[in-house]
């Protein structure tokens, strides 16, 4: 039935997209999309950090180390994101059984790890100068921690499964079930915070924040996106040489000749 | 229906033919909890104060103790396969299983969790939230225990695996659980607590066994 569907879809753009879905096709675009993503990362990053260390204002109170927040922000924007697309491919991998989706899921893992472990790394340099304290188990970086658990389990549950396609769908089990209860997590994280430590610190106050510093933010958070994508295609471009390793198209390829 | 109530009935009968797997979790649940007290100090106000976070991390890690028997034992002697080809329902035979494993991990936790209570020194209040909060949250740690199971079938390095993946979804269940005896202990209302428990209880309830029967079929496929 889905044959005479993609028959019937044959003149319509859409067809462009589903020959993007197989991994023969979608190898060379990676591979040329790569560049664009890597210099559009260095574009923005390059504004963003100008904009964060030249730019913007020193902060009245915090003076000039709140300036970790231009990485520290970004990062966990990104981490939180990069699980949901992480799941989502996943999902879609699960139910149309298409073999790229997976394999971007499986991409996308440690760069969300990633950038949840640079989010604690860059938030624990903040803590200590600002709150005298490299942790403290608040309810925002409690549930960034787990959420680094959950990128590892999902990783480390795909590294021991060897037949790749069940890898594949236990993994994309695994990320689903995560992702309804990320916020089950944060919620409970949160409850059991305002609980248990009266008044202690808070991240929450959210100062009205200067225009520039947003523009750095924002700035420095696209480059994070680009920098994601730039890397997430490299990985999957690795992930489809090692698994159609026995194609012909892939020992056609002039990189693989050599 | 008969299917489900055979399935705990074959599950009970083989977890009595070998009394010492259940007895070993149990064991560790007392074992752990003594731990503390001598790793800490015989301190009564301190280890009443600890006492609900203790208890409920050992019951999280004695419930994965016995995971891992769930579904092992008949995918290695191949009973699993039977039941994935039989006529029933896989979600149902799956769901008995769930309750059989609450019936030998989870619900001894919560008759020997009083007397364990005693020993921290909590007083009969307490006691009874934290019986109460076992009872609902229990249930809770099999039924998403046993998505983990399934998916850590016959790979290696399964069971360290299993802790790995299961922990991080426990977080909520030990939040609400031993926050309600704390609360308790504080003198705070604890209908909150039970509430979530419950809700927490019915959300897996309604989801988690086709959730395992999908992650089981991946396995056995």
């Amino acid at each position: 039935m889905s044959k005479q569907n993609n028959s019937s879809f044959s003149d319509s753009r859409l067809i462009n997209w589903f020959k993007l879905s197989s991994p023969s096709t979608f190898y060379p675009v990676a591979g040329k999309l790569i560049p664009i993503f890597w210099v559009l990362a260095a574009v923005f990053g390059i504004a963003g950090l100008w904009i964060s260390f030249f730019v913007a204002p020193v902060d009245a109170v915090q003076g000039q180390g709140y300036r970790i927040i231009f990485i520290h922000v970004p990062t966990s924007w990104m981490s939180m994101f990069l699980y949901l697309v992480m799941a989502a491919w996943a999902g879609l991998g699960l139910v149309f059984n298409t073999r790229l989706s997976a394999m971007m899921a499986q991409a996308l893992a440690p760069v969300g790890a990633w950038m949840a472990f640079l989010s604690l790394w860059t938030g624990a340099f903040w803590g200590k100068p600002m709150w005298g304290a490299w942790w403290v188990w608040d309810a925002r970086l409690t549930s960034e921690l787990i959420l680094l658990f959950l990128y590892l389990g999902f990783i480390a549950l795909q590294a021991s499964i060897d037949n790749p396609r069940r890898a594949d769908k236990a993994g994309a089990i695994l990320a689903l079930v995560g992702a309804v209860n990320v916020p089950i997590i944060y919620f409970s994280v949160k409850w059991w915070n305002t609980l248990h430590q009266g008044a202690s610190v808070s991240l929450t106050k959210a100062p009205a924040m200067a225009q520039t510093m947003l523009w750095g933010m924002l700035l420095m958070a696209l480059c994070f996106w680009m920098y994601s994508i730039a890397v997430g295609l490299m990985r999957v471009r690795t992930i489809i040489l090692e698994r159609e390793s026995h194609a012909d198209w892939v020992r056609q390829l002039s990189e693989v000749k050599r | 229906m008969s299917a489900f109530f055979a399935i705990i009935h074959r599950d009970l009968l083989l977890v009595m033919r070998r009394k010492s797997e259940v007895l070993t979790a149990l064991f560790f649940f007392v074992v752990v909890t003594s731990l503390f007290p001598l790793g800490i100090g015989a301190d009564a106000a301190l280890l009443r104060k600890i006492a609900p976070g203790v208890l409920w991390v050992a019951a999280l890690l004695s419930t994965l103790l016995g995971l891992q028997r769930m579904f092992a034992a008949d995918y290695l002697d191949g009973a699993l396969e039977q039941l994935v080809l039989s006529p029933q329902p896989l979600v149902l035979l799956v769901a008995g299983k769930i309750v059989a494993h609450w019936l030998v991990c989870g619900l001894p936790l919560v008759l020997i969790a009083p007397i364990i209570g005693i020993q921290f020194d909590l007083d009969a209040s307490s006691l009874y939230v934290l019986m109460g909060t076992l009872l609902l949250g229990t249930p809770v740690l099999s039924l998403l225990g046993s998505i983990g199971a399934a998916l850590t079938l016959g790979v290696r390095g399964g069971s360290v695996l299993m802790s790995l993946l299961i922990l991080p979804l426990y977080i909520p269940v030990l939040i609400f659980g031993a926050g309600a005896v704390y609360a308790n202990s504080v003198g705070l209302d604890t209908v909150g607590h039970f509430s979530l428990l419950g809700a927490l209880l019915i959300l897996a309830l309604a989801f988690v066994p086709w959730v395992s029967t999908a992650a089981l079929k991946i396995a056995i496929e």
